[in-house]
């Protein structure tokens, strides 16, 4: 959120501050796991990142991608197979997932970067039912099973990840390579065409860009940060099933994007944050949980549109700086 | 800047073509919105394509910009064959547009706006690794083209908090970023104010002493007073080309404006 529209000192104060708040999660996120349930943070952890990972695309290229679960549920699939079944570690077979996601990106994306807005959305969406379809038939997936049992074991072929806390800060700093990697490129050379394609696409082609490079570029990037956070949920729950790949799946990124605020570094977190908990919470309650959220996006549709972090921001910063 | 000359022996204050187009031709599912158009667009030459609403002048733009595929013809930018060239390719090639609508990014500060434009020579766009700090080198550079259009003071503020005015100016300052050899402005003083049009009739007056310059302008005014050519455009046909003093005696040419051969 470093924001170039202010003077030396006043960016620097406010790059202290925010290196202040940053450090502060990260340490809240390293004693968090001795308060509350791993397993619950780590599966927070996994949406959050394949939320702001989807939020590179949505909110920084302004591309709206309905297609997002593949490459999620994709990297899943891909990991847990390798570690079952080829007895792969867990490093390469996140390695593996995020691969594998990359490459499902690069072929989706081909095709739907060649149309804009909705029909965008709606060839992401084909392609990832193509793939769903694909997961339904394949043997290696097993169906409506799904890959159960998968063992977690051995980080780099010593570190047992079957104990919670050790699991655990493998998806932490899974999360925060990710998290950065997204911080990375938005701040980058390369992020500044990619918001100045979403503000004017045609602009950004007369100034001789290529934008359907550049789209393409940041789709598979997207694409690959969703494998990574797909691959070490398969290695969390020990399972990859059919749920990852389903366009609810895609649905629910977008409504946690959009809950936490699009185009804003913490949003897609928080809002992930939201909506995981929400579920867990109301799990074993009566309530219908799809009932619930849909209310809660509805709300926060209609008093913030600017979703949850983007709304605070706006009051903070008078909301002018690139979080939009 | 972005393009090395490829004929550096070439005379700049000597007049030459280059830009041109022959026999061009749109159709839009049966209707006809541009065709037989004929341009020479010279160096160091300010040519105005003008005419009634409708005429096809932003459709010419699109095509010569290759934003719009042509139906037929053929363009040229300085003797290379760019009838089916990408846009972007165009503008690398030199051949640099504005639109009608202002077209600056809303949500980047105004620095920020021309600094993009900057960013492309060396492959600084693709550069997704390093931080936004490796753009300060192209800090000087844009705060230069902002002080040419008086835009110095709002450089750190928001461009779509700009006037109308200041951001066609900001447009045009992004566009002198590549230092375009072509330069096409569609409607650069559309609903500016009187001292803008002043602004920007000296930028472009500026400018074009070493590049060529195509505009669509409506403000006869302004037409008369800065170019050295006008080709009049109706229904997406030429019906008149030549200096202010002729296009303006022409009698097909005052039909088309007032409705009426009679002089008023």
């Amino acid at each position: 959120m470093a924001d170039m529209t202010t003077t030396g000192i006043d960016r620097q104060t406010r790059a202290r501050t925010e290196w202040f708040l940053v450090g502060l999660g990260i340490a809240a996120l390293i004693a968090a796991p001795f308060f509350l349930y791993p397993v619950f943070l780590m599966k927070m952890l996994c949406f959050a990142l394949f939320a702001a990972a989807f939020n590179l695309l949505l909110g920084y290229t302004g591309l709206l991608s309905f297609g997002h679960a593949a490459f999620f549920g994709g990297a899943a699939y891909f990991t847990a197979h390798a570690v079952k079944e080829w007895g792969w570690t867990p490093e390469f077979g996140v390695l593996l997932g995020v691969f594998g996601a990359a490459v499902l990106g690069l072929i989706i994306g081909f095709f739907a970067i060649r149309r804009q807005g909705i029909y965008f959305a709606m060839i992401t969406l084909a392609l990832a039912q193509m793939f769903y379809f694909f997961c339904v038939q394949a043997p290696f997936t097993k169906g409506e099973d799904g890959i159960q049992g998968v063992p977690r074991g051995h980080l780099f072929g010593f570190i047992d990840l079957s104990v919670p806390l050790n699991m655990y800060f493998f998806v932490l700093g899974g999360f925060l390579i990710g998290v950065f990697a997204v911080w990375r490129i938005v701040h980058s050379p390369f992020g500044m065409i990619l918001k100045s394609i979403r503000e004017n696409e045609n602009r950004a082609t007369s100034l001789g860009y290529s934008v359907a490079r550049y789209k393409l570029a940041a789709f598979v990037m997207s694409a690959t940060l969703a494998g990574l956070a797909g691959a070490m949920k398969a290695l969390v729950f020990q399972f990859a099933t059919l749920t990852d790949v389903t366009w609810q799946m895609s649905g629910e990124v977008i409504l946690m994007t959009l809950l936490g605020g699009i185009g804003t570094m913490l949003g897609p977190i928080v809002g992930a944050g939201l909506v995981v908990t929400l579920q867990n919470y109301l799990a074993t309650s009566e309530f219908p949980v799809t009932v619930i959220t849909g209310a809660i996006f509805m709300i926060c549709v209609l008093l913030f549109r600017r979703g949850i972090v983007g709304e605070i921001l706006a009051r903070f910063s008078r909301g002018e700086d690139d979080a939009r | 800047m972005t393009e090395a000359p490829v004929s550096g022996a070439a005379n700049d204050a000597e007049p030459r073509v280059v830009l041109t187009a022959r026999g061009l031709r749109r159709d839009f599912a049966g209707f006809v919105a541009v065709k037989n158009v004929d341009l020479d667009v010279h160096h160091a030459k300010i040519h105005a394509l003008i005419g009634p609403n409708g005429a096809g002048k932003t459709t010419v733009f699109n095509l010569l910009t290759k934003f719009l595929a042509p139906s037929a013809g053929r363009i040229e930018l300085m003797g290379r064959d760019i009838t089916n060239t990408p846009p972007a390719k165009v503008a690398r090639m030199g051949l640099v547009r504005s639109f009608q609508i202002s077209a600056i990014f809303p949500h980047l500060s105004v620095l920020d706006n021309v600094r993009v434009a900057l960013q492309r020579p060396g492959g600084l766009g693709y550069q997704f690794w390093r931080s936004l700090g490796s753009l300060d080198l192209l800090t000087p550079r844009a705060e230069q083209l902002l002080e040419t259009v008086g835009l110095q003071n709002e450089r750190h503020r928001m461009a779509g908090d700009l006037s109308y005015g200041r951001k066609r100016v900001l447009e045009i300052a992004t566009t002198l970023a590549l230092d375009p050899k072509v330069l096409l402005l569609d409607e650069p003083m559309a609903g500016m104010g009187h001292e803008d049009v002043e602004t920007v009739a000296d930028i472009i007056r500026d400018v074009a002493k070493d590049r060529a310059v195509l505009m669509v302008e409506h403000n006869l005014k302004v037409v008369a007073d800065l170019c050295d050519w006008i080709t009049v455009l109706q229904r997406g046909e030429i019906i008149a080309a030549g200096d202010y003093a002729t296009v303006s005696q022409d009698e097909q040419v005052k039909v088309a404006y007032m409705g009426t051969a009679h002089d008023a």
